[in-house]
């Protein structure tokens, strides 16, 4: 049995719901304890759910969102925020898209007139398509092209572990969608999938409850009532044969390379799933870690590690198909064959010989930080509970989370080791171009 | 054709009142061994975060990386593994950085392990020992990573920038070559960390679910066995730009270019400082500012412009910074300058200063409204000489200035004839263009 533990602790965030008679659905989380508020709206579409031919298009209209609305006049929103002490901002996943702010709490009401706004009708002009176009372009170049290990692994490995369109495709887009889309596709994309029924409001931070839901019905009641598209089943089946690629980055100095392979739905089977979010962190999480210690400071194979669930980073805000991620850059003429053989070996050892005294409870210790860190910031907290309602109408999970992840045993992490088998990995390698 | 939605005309509600900025409770202590603690109390999460700020300005630049590399490798009584897992035991952890001025270990973890954490932290300040097959991993990992820095264009415009602006002054390369960390020793490490890592003039804050005064008694009774003796080792000032032809960086197949604008500044503590930020503003320090509402918002030219005052213990500079298409090059320097020019030499709109000092007086609440956001602040400012008292003067100075001061400040500091231009991207495809604006001289990376 393990030794002393620390005690978990746990954060007691207040939660209020309600949907309003258009389907809006509000989570609200008042906390007093400093003068500023965080608001969310997200929305039930992301990347997965953009048409064929339209690669990227989730992402272009996210900043087509930008761009003016029913009352507000291109540049406006950015204005309106700033001016009233703010920062704002928003991005596209996989199964959502989120827009947000955070504000001294004294701007509440300006922050709900802004995001029903655009929630009643963006200005979608073929001026401010073309402009967006080209900034998404700069984007892109900025994140991808221009720069070695560009959209490594986020963007390179999915088409090695998937088939279909919808899940394997390149979310940033290839410039020619990207030139190619028009107002009318962006017309049709904000009817169907920005609908009031598709969309989650959170406001967390200085709110007085009975203000803030009068404010809400005053600002959001009459967004016309549109009602959710069904989201289609994006399933895929599991690997039974082990998958490898690679290419070669010409910007790139040193090798890399990313593994995945497929965990349980998050959604419908999070107690199966949480396992391997602890997995994870067991692996990689700093020099006490399995993976760190034994392929950075042993075998030196690598330079630096990292490990996760899913393509964007965050464990709690996916759908399924999704995976467990490892990525590792390698040192110069590095064997990308032995890191992985070596990974599959530090598994196999932990399927069979279990942890080591202490090992879980340090890392689900660390893992609680993390949790209570992110929550912290008010807008932390009006993101997470915002897709913890879209995504399984449950928000008071967050206060949830650090107790469920140090309830994780042993065992469970073990036998989530044991799936982790060459065949069902999808693998795919760097290969430095640009070394000197 | 235009799906445009029809204009209604809903009012944009106004803002309620402001709430007065609120420093939280602090204490602060020296110790007998010179170290200065601040603690500061915000307990909204079981959590405490952990700044240790040393003075370390002329730091021999392979050695400092290296024992920021390698500080936390090991104790007399903890392997790097050990330590690791101790930390990890009390949700916490710890990490080492190092720039020009300072040498910062870092680190959270939950609120309980507080005494633990400080243990720790006093085990690695008077024991580390840098073990030799550790410290030999970690100088490869280095080397790799500067060679991937050195890959990375924002990387390489910003050493061109520092090379350009500080010429010999310790702040110019702030980045070792590959070869200097290889042939740096354990001994030469165990040396400096005797030289350099000592109580006198360090300030370490911690910020979290404490109570003030009990959080000093805590790092008094963890650190008061920390001696030594520090050695002044003062920095020159920061010498002041010499504007000159425009550096042009070659990096051949680039797809953007990326503009470096380096202008006059001021520190914290100087009379114009609270105007320079606002100008600062209004030209290119937020999104709703001219620059960024011009070379993305109309032109579409680039992503994600920013201009930033940045502060260093020797002297601050105003920095701005764009990666625009290779195409656009030059006609994103003529709409730079021009904006700058625009600037200088008319006096900024009321309703855009009230704008900026708005989100300027918001962030500072923002930023004071987290354990790690107060953490990073306080820190900052004690490593300037400042203390979080500094947060309201400052408020009080952005409130008050003038249309006329921020016209002042910038017709000072931002007029295009004081920049310094340095521009990283295919020579080739952008020098004909750059230089119908400015005189160009071309170099290769």
């Amino acid at each position: 049995m393990p030794t002393r533990r620390a005690r978990i602790p746990a954060t007691k965030y207040p939660v209020e719901r309600f949907t309003l008679d258009n389907g809006l659905r509000v989570v609200l989380t008042p906390d007093r304890s400093a003068p500023v508020i965080g608001v969310a709206v997200v929305y039930d579409v992301g990347i997965r759910s953009e048409p064929e031919g339209r690669t990227g298009f989730a992402h272009l209209f996210e900043h087509l969102m930008f761009q003016g609305s029913e009352n507000l006049e291109k540049l406006a929103h950015f204005r309106h925020v700033q001016g009233a002490g703010g920062t704002f901002n928003g991005s596209t996943h996989l199964d959502y898209t989120d827009y947000y702010e955070t504000l001294p709490s004294n701007a509440l009401e300006r922050a709900l007139f802004l995001e029903a706004d655009r929630m009643r009708g963006p200005r979608l002009t073929e001026e401010n398509l073309r402009n967006q176009v080209d900034v998404v372009k700069e984007e892109i170049r900025v994140n991808v092209l221009n720069r070695p290990y560009g959209g490594f692994p986020w963007l390179t490995l999915p088409p090695v572990m998937f088939d279909t369109f919808p899940n394997a495709h390149d979310g940033y887009g290839s410039f020619d969608d990207l030139e190619s889309a028009t107002v009318g596709d962006a017309a049709d994309f904000f009817r169907r999938y920005y609908a009031s029924g598709n969309a989650v409001l959170a406001v967390s931070g200085d709110v007085d409850v009975a203000e803030a839901t009068a404010l809400i019905e005053r600002h959001f009641g009459d967004v016309p009532a549109r009602p959710a598209p069904d989201r289609p089943d994006f399933a895929e089946p599991d690997l039974t044969a082990e998958r490898r690629t690679s290419y070669t980055d010409q910007l790139a100095p040193l090798p890399a390379v990313a593994g995945a392979w497929r965990v349980p739905d998050p959604v419908t089977d999070f107690a199966g799933y949480l396992p391997y979010v602890v997995l994870a962190e067991v692996l990689t999480d700093g020099d006490a870690s399995r993976l760190v210690e034994r392929l950075v400071q042993r075998d030196r194979s690598v330079t630096s590690l990292g490990g996760y669930l899913g393509f964007m980073g965050d464990p709690f805000d996916v759908r399924d198909p999704t995976a467990l991620l490892l990525q590792a850059h390698l040192p110069p003429g590095g064997d990308v064959d032995k890191v992985l053989r070596t990974v599959d070996e530090e598994l196999d050892r932990l399927a069979t010989d279990g942890l080591t005294e202490g090992e879980l409870a340090r890392t689900q210790a660390r893992m609680a930080t993390h949790l209570l860190r992110d929550t912290d910031a008010v807008l932390g907290r009006a993101l997470r509970m915002a897709v913890l309602e879209q995504q399984r109408g449950e928000p008071g999970l967050l206060n949830e989370l650090p107790r469920l992840v140090g309830e994780v045993t042993d065992e469970q992490v073990r036998a989530a080791a044991a799936t982790l088998r060459p065949e069902r990995r999808a693998s795919i390698e760097v290969i430095a171009g640009g070394a000197r | 054709m235009s799906a445009t939605v029809e204009t209604g005309t809903r009012p944009l509600p106004a803002l309620g009142p402001n709430r007065r900025l609120k420093l939280p409770k602090q204490a602060e202590r020296t110790l007998g061994n010179g170290l200065t603690v601040i603690a500061v109390r915000r307990s909204a999460i079981p959590l405490v975060e952990l700044r240790l700020w040393m003075p370390f300005g002329r730091t021999h630049l392979a050695r400092g990386g290296m024992l920021a590399q390698t500080l936390l490798s090991g104790t007399e009584t903890h392997t790097a593994t050990q330590l690791a897992a101790e930390l990890q035991k009390v949700g916490g952890g710890l990490s080492a950085g190092i720039d020009p001025d300072r040498l910062m270990l870092s680190g959270a973890g939950l609120v309980t392990g507080l005494d633990r954490m400080l243990e720790l932290l006093a085990d690695v300040l008077t024991g580390a020992t840098y073990p030799a097959d550790w410290v030999e991993t970690e100088r490869d990992r280095l080397v790799d990573r500067i060679q991937v820095a050195q890959s990375q264009p924002a990387h390489l415009a910003r050493t061109a920038l520092l090379k350009r602006i500080y010429g010999r002054h310790p702040y110019a390369v702030q980045t070792p070559e590959p070869d200097q960390v290889r042939a740096v020793k354990p001994p030469v490490l165990r040396r400096l960390h005797a030289e350099r890592v000592h109580p006198a003039g360090a300030v370490l804050v911690l910020v979290g679910d404490v109570q003030p005064e009990r959080a000093l008694d805590a790092a008094e009774r963890a650190l008061s066995g920390w001696t030594g003796e520090g050695q002044p080792a003062e920095l020159p000032p920061a010498p002041p730009l010499e504007p000159g032809p425009l550096l042009l960086v070659d990096r051949p197949g680039s797809v953007q270019s990326s503009l470096r604008i380096a202008l006059p500044a001021v520190p914290r503590t100087h009379p114009d400082h609270a105007a320079l930020q606002l100008a600062n503003l209004v030209f290119g320090g937020y999104f709703s500012s001219r620059w960024v509402e011009n070379i993305r918002e109309d032109k579409g030219y680039t992503y994600g412009p920013h201009s930033l005052v940045e502060h260093s213990v020797a002297g601050s500079v105003l920095v701005a910074a764009a990666e625009v298409a290779t195409e656009v090059t030059a006609p994103a320097l003529l709409e730079t300058m021009y904006e700058l020019g625009r600037l200088a030499a008319l006096p900024p709109k009321p309703d855009e200063l009230e704008q900026a000092r708005q989100y300027a007086l918001g962030t500072l609440q923002l930023g004071a409204s987290t354990q790690a956001g107060l953490a990073s602040l306080t820190s900052a400012y004690a490593g300037n000489g400042l203390r979080l008292d500094f947060l309201a003067e400052h408020a009080a100075r952005l409130a008050a200035a003038t249309v006329d001061d921020v016209a002042a400040a910038a017709a000072r500091y931002l007029a295009p004839a004081l920049a310094v231009t340095v521009v990283l991207g295919d020579a080739e495809r952008v020098a004909d263009s750059l230089a119908t604006l400015t005189p160009v001289r071309t170099e290769s990376t």
